[in-house]
């Protein structure tokens, strides 16, 4: 699993989107922009994907099929939110059957601007998307090597994570205590 | 032996779907007996958004109800506004207007060539088709900055100009889209194993079509004479055209009729630029719209009606849109009845259908 970056599959589902990011998505993987040359490749079966595309705002009805997909999708994942209506909602945010941005449902990595996002920028965030897939593969193997389950690992994280944050901190209060002493 | 009934769900998340769409079919062995659509699941309120945003907004926002027709969208809502409040637009803005609905009207067409080729598994056609239409939206870009939602449309005209370099270059490029397409269609025209899933499947009748109210490239496959550009609005009544139809009413028909319409468009793109005149673009509107108006636009799918009441404020009262794909799902479920379980994909796409402008 070391190169597993170099070719992750693709998942596209449209949230409640105008179609034109969806377009713009599947204007990717044709020749002129061919996303494919950088080793992904699209797929209809959330079981085996690994990059999960919304386009649109979520709406309600969209709302439990967005989950169910990302549940199925087996660990590690990746969720890039295309076009301004995945980010925030866009310009029906205040349409009453729009819950707001993809990251309303479900988490969020890398978000995509643009209205309909050009097929550019789709690429760029398809590229980061695939760096962060790397970096969640390497510790999801460390995960399998220690035994753990997601849930211990995350909370072993988590922990890992606080003192941290707490160690920095004493750190800041013993300098502040040094500059004013 | 009774034969037995079983229901299979197809949708909303498939492979030959770019949207979602939910089908129940009733099955009998392998043909499917009835097709029960359930839609709702890209609807947004875009009609409910009237309440918050003013009538100037709206037009953007009425853009996007459907990346791929919506130039025709915006068209067709401002048209309204400005029968309403009796605008009239300058000849040169009309001219703009027509030839941006002609290079949408290509590229939506060239974009069903590559989704139906998907659904048949040719798959090298639709990159074919793709690429082709990429020249389009290129000439689009160039023009209005945007190459799905171009945001140049507002009551009393346009807001870009189209100068002589920018024409020299779409008239090169459609030239160039002409060529290709030539090559490109004798696959979808003569090929034996692309007209062995065509012909003869998907029949609606002439008065079949008549009946259910079909509109667009599907009635004309049909038959029927119905194209809206023929009542004249816009740029459309002086230019020079036949609605094109073919009497096959089968699948094969009406990837002919689309596959005609885009070589109309290229003509009428090239009459246009012949014709138009020099001047001004927009005129002032000022004030806020009174009273209510039905606008009916021929959009690539088929023919969009734009209702608009308004009571002299600057929110409107009520806006309401009647898609083409609307009328179409009627005649999706009449071909469905009796097909293979296996057409039924290719079927779903041959009407065109746009989701997301049906729903809102
Ligand atoms: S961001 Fe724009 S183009 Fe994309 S789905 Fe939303 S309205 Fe449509």
């Amino acid at each position: 699993m070391a190169n597993v970056k170099r070719s992750p599959w693709l998942l596209h589902y449209d949230g409640s989107s105008c179609n034109g990011c969806d377009i713009e998505v599947l204007a990717c993987m044709t020749p002129v922009y061919d996303a494919e040359r950088l080793g992904v490749e699209n797929t209809g079966d959330p079981m085996q994907a690994d990059i999960l595309l919304i386009t649109g705002g979520i709406n309600a009805q969209a709302e439990p099929v967005v989950k169910q997909i990302y549940d199925q999708m087996p660990r590690p994942k990746v969720v890039v939110a295309v076009g301004i209506c995945a980010c925030t909602g866009g310009v029906f945010k205040d349409a009453y059957n729009i819950k707001g941005g993809a990251d309303t449902v479900v988490p969020v990595d890398i978000y995509v601007p643009g209205c309909a996002a050009r097929p550019q920028s789709i690429i760029d965030g398809i590229i980061q998307a695939r760096e962060l897939f790397q970096k969640r593969s390497e510790e999801h193997d460390a995960m399998v090597k220690a035994g753990l389950t997601y849930e211990q690992y995350k909370k072993m994280k988590d922990e890992e994570e606080a003192k941290k944050v707490a160690a920095a901190k004493a750190e800041e209060d013993r300098r502040e205590e040094e500059n004013n002493g | 032996m009774a034969k037995k009934r079983s229901v299979v769900p197809f949708g909303p998340q498939h492979p030959v779907l770019p949207e979602p769409i939910h089908l129940d079919l009733v099955l009998e062995d392998e043909k499917v007996v009835e097709a029960v659509p359930n839609i709702g699941f890209i609807h947004r309120g875009l009609e409910g958004l009237t309440e918050k945003k003013d009538f100037r907004q709206m037009t953007y926002v009425i853009e996007r109800t459907c990346g791929i027709c919506s130039f025709g969208h915006g068209l067709g809502y401002v048209e309204t506004i400005e029968n309403i409040m009796n605008v009239e637009v300058p000849e040169r803005a009309k001219y703009l207007r027509t030839i941006w609905s002609e290079l949408a009207r290509m590229h939506s067409h060239l974009l069903w060539l590559g989704l139906i080729s998907d659904a048949f598994g040719f798959e090298s056609l639709f990159y074919q088709s793709w690429r082709i239409r990429e020249r389009v939206l290129d000439c689009l870009e160039l023009t209005t900055g945007g190459r799905l939602i171009f945001s140049v449309l507002e009551p009393g005209g346009v807001l870009r100009d189209i100068n002589k370099d920018q024409e020299k270059e779409i008239l090169k490029q459609i030239g160039l889209v002409e060529e290709e397409l030539k090559e490109v269609e004798k696959a979808f025209l003569l090929d034996y194993s692309v007209q062995t899933r065509l012909k003869g499947v998907g029949i609606i009748t002439k008065e079949r079509a008549h009946e259910i109210g079909c509109c667009g490239p599907v009635a004309r496959a049909s038959g029927l004479s119905y194209d809206m550009r023929k009542l004249g609005y816009e740029a459309y009544g002086n230019l020079d055209f036949e609605p094109i139809i073919s009497n096959d009413c089968d699948s094969y028909a009406r990837c002919e009729v689309r596959i005609k319409e885009i070589h109309q468009s290229i003509d009428l793109i090239r009459q246009a630029f012949a014709k138009m005149p020099e001047g001004d673009l927009s005129v002032p509107v000022k004030g806020f719209p009174k009273g209510e108006c039905f606008t009916r636009i021929e959009q690539p799918r088929g023919e969009a009606i734009y209702y608009v009441k308004a009571n002299g404020t600057k929110m409107l009262d009520r806006f309401r849109l009647r898609t083409p794909t609307f009328a179409n799902l009627e005649g999706l479920c009449e071909m469905l009845k009796n097909c293979e379980y296996a057409d039924v994909g290719i079927l779903c796409v041959t009407i065109d259908p746009c989701i997301s402008c049906t729903e809102r």
